[in-house]
């Protein structure tokens, strides 16, 4: 299987990440060859078979659900949940400017 | 303490009882040691000794007081830096975390402490958990205590190497195609992967969700599954965590092995050096000495299982990596736009194979790809999961290899992903089943490298797992 240049920058623009120009090329040659194996499950039937997202345990279809509560475990000050943002101001997560005016 | 570097959890129990030492001065000299040992290994990234200190002094207090310090009171443990520590930094071996402080303990880490545990540290890993080697950490490969210009394994190759090094008692690690039974097996030590589910993953830093798993590592296959009692179990912050009841994992390994039916899937003894097939050979004699019957399986879609896994676990990476975009965790390059900044920060910060699974995993689940192979891979996934249900109708559990080859040097298997992605081939099949698997150490090659025997057993089956584990160690392994 072929994976362009065009290809890698293509994807990366997807996926919001910068690459280098020598990124993009070992990319391109990484991808090439691990898609290119990948490409042998095309040779599997599974025309009959369902597919797998997830590993499932015998309970009650239910019995994951939980009262809609609030839980001391979980529950973040806004301090506690800004602590680690890159910048931050006023109470909230700052990031570049998005609307013009 | 002169035993320190090779104390079972048993003996820092005895140690505390008798008053040898407390567990304050355990606590101090386990990390004065850890510290003093690490530039050998590089094995952890950083060292928690008020969290250990804090938690000594209430073992101490419950001691004092005659009360029961816990299943894991005072004992000297490594967390790999993917588990979330409330207070403790917590790197996932990535430059985009360098200064990442949890505000809270991931569910495995709480369980720790409340058994008693005293968390000496954080150790080292491939970022993010991706890799097979340890070599793709932001902070320095970890090299393996056994030979030191080698390689430990991956991803959790910090929790191997300090618990081989005796710079911990036990550690956890976390796996998702092999990263903890892989290490285990290239430092000689013991490392368990119980069924999916077993352990909250709350707090684990999600690398594939569908996949991951919490798992202990120790010298022993008693400490190991003492270490999985006591993180194990049901966690309504995790919603695939699993109901079932945790076993009395201490009781139920000690009973017998003989009549014990095990398979052989003659798939995992095609392409292994001969080496470490000739010691899971030996293995399997000594299994046979204790009464085990053996008989050839056959898991048809083995070759498969790469392709397979690498394509579902790059497209939930891809997906959970997402969320490191410059906001909210502490790694930020700036830019003039919101989307600029997004792709500068992941691109100065994230490593090389991060920004690697992160390509393939979009790749396979963008528009017109999808079909091909995102859910190509899941019904693939539905066929090695069968092949196991179907070997484990007739055995009751299955002994392999765990790597085709011993721990490899440093730098041998960097240039070529695709190489690395191959050594992975007999332990991502358990992860996409979902069952317990696990690392038993099974002798060293002539020069000296550790070999792991692997045994799987049935969803929820630890204990039949850790029962020819036990009587394998018991009968004295394999030279």
């Amino acid at each position: 299987m072929q994976f362009s240049k065009e290809d890698v920058r293509k994807v990366a623009k997807l996926a919001n990440l910068d690459l280098t120009e020598a990124e993009v090329e070992r990319m391109a040659h990484d991808m090439a060859e691990v898609l290119t194996h990948m490409e042998q499950l095309s040779t599997l039937d599974t025309s009959a078979v369902q597919p797998m997202a997830q590993v499932l345990f015998e309970a009650p279809a239910t019995a994951s659900l939980r009262e809609d509560a609030v839980r001391d475990r979980t529950l973040l000050g806004t301090e506690e949940a800004l602590h680690n943002s890159a910048l931050s101001g006023a109470g909230h997560f700052k990031v570049p400017r998005v609307i013009e005016r | 303490m002169e035993n320190l570097g090779n104390m079972s959890i048993a003996q820092v129990k005895d140690g505390l009882r008798t008053k040898q030492f407390s567990a304050l001065e355990l606590a101090r000299e386990a990390v004065r040691f850890a510290e003093a040992e690490n530039s050998k290994t590089n094995g952890y990234l950083t060292f928690s000794p008020e969290l250990a200190e804090e938690a000594a002094i209430l073992v101490d207090a419950k001691i004092a007081r005659g009360e029961d310090p816990g299943l894991l009171g005072g004992v000297p443990i490594a967390v790999k830096d993917v588990l979330s520590t409330k207070g403790v930094r917590t790197t996932c071996a990535s430059r985009l975390l360098e200064k990442y402080v949890p505000a809270y303990d991931a569910t495995a880490v709480e369980r720790l402490k409340n058994a008693g545990a005293l968390i000496i540290g954080k150790a080292n890993c491939d970022e993010f958990a991706m890799g097979s080697s340890n070599e793709n950490s932001a902070f320095g490969a970890v090299r393996n205590p056994v030979a030191l210009d080698r390689v430990p394994g991956g991803s959790s190759g910090g929790s191997a190497a300090v618990v081989a090094q005796g710079t911990a008692v036990a550690s956890l690690g976390s796996d998702t195609g092999g990263s903890i039974r892989q290490p285990a097996s290239f430092c000689g030590v013991v490392g368990v992967t119980p069924t999916y589910g077993r352990v909250s993953r709350y707090g684990l830093v999600a690398f594939a969700s569908s996949l991951d798993h919490v798992g202990p590592f120790a010298r022993n296959v008693s400490d190991a599954a003492v270490v999985l009692e006591a993180i194990a179990g049901r966690d309504e912050l995790d919603a695939t965590s699993a109901f079932a009841p945790v076993d009395d994992y201490q009781t139920e390994m000690r009973k017998p092995v003989a009549g014990m039916k095990i398979g052989i899937p003659k798939e995992y003894f095609e392409g292994l050096e001969a080496e470490t097939g000739d010691k899971i050979h030996a293995g399997l004699d000594v299994l046979r000495k204790l009464g085990c019957e053996i008989k050839e399986v056959s898991l048809p879609h083995t070759p498969y299982a790469i392709s397979c896994y690498y394509i579902i676990c790059t497209a939930e990476a891809s997906s959970n990596l997402a969320r490191y975009d410059g906001v909210r965790y502490t790694a930020r390059a700036e830019a003039a736009t919101l989307t600029d900044m997004y792709a500068k920060t992941r691109g100065e910060f994230f490593g090389m194979e991060c920004k690697r699974r992160i390509m393939l995993g979009t790749y396979v689940l963008s528009h017109g790809y999808y079909d091909a192979f995102y859910l190509k891979a899941q019904k693939v996934r539905t066929l090695i999961a069968g092949d196991f249900s179907n070997a484990l109708k007739d055995v009751d559990a299955l002994v392999a290899p765990v790597s085709p080859f011993p721990a490899f040097k440093i730098g041998e298997k960097m240039a070529d992903p695709m190489q690395m992605y191959l050594s992975d081939i007999y332990t991502i099949t358990g992860d996409l089943a979902g069952i317990p698997c696990m690392s038993v150490p099974c002798g060293k090659t002539a020069e000296g490298l550790p070999v792991g025997m692997q045994i799987f057993s049935g969803h929820f089956r630890e204990s039949t797992m850790f029962r020819l584990a036990y009587a394998f160690e018991q009968a004295g392994g394999v030279a």
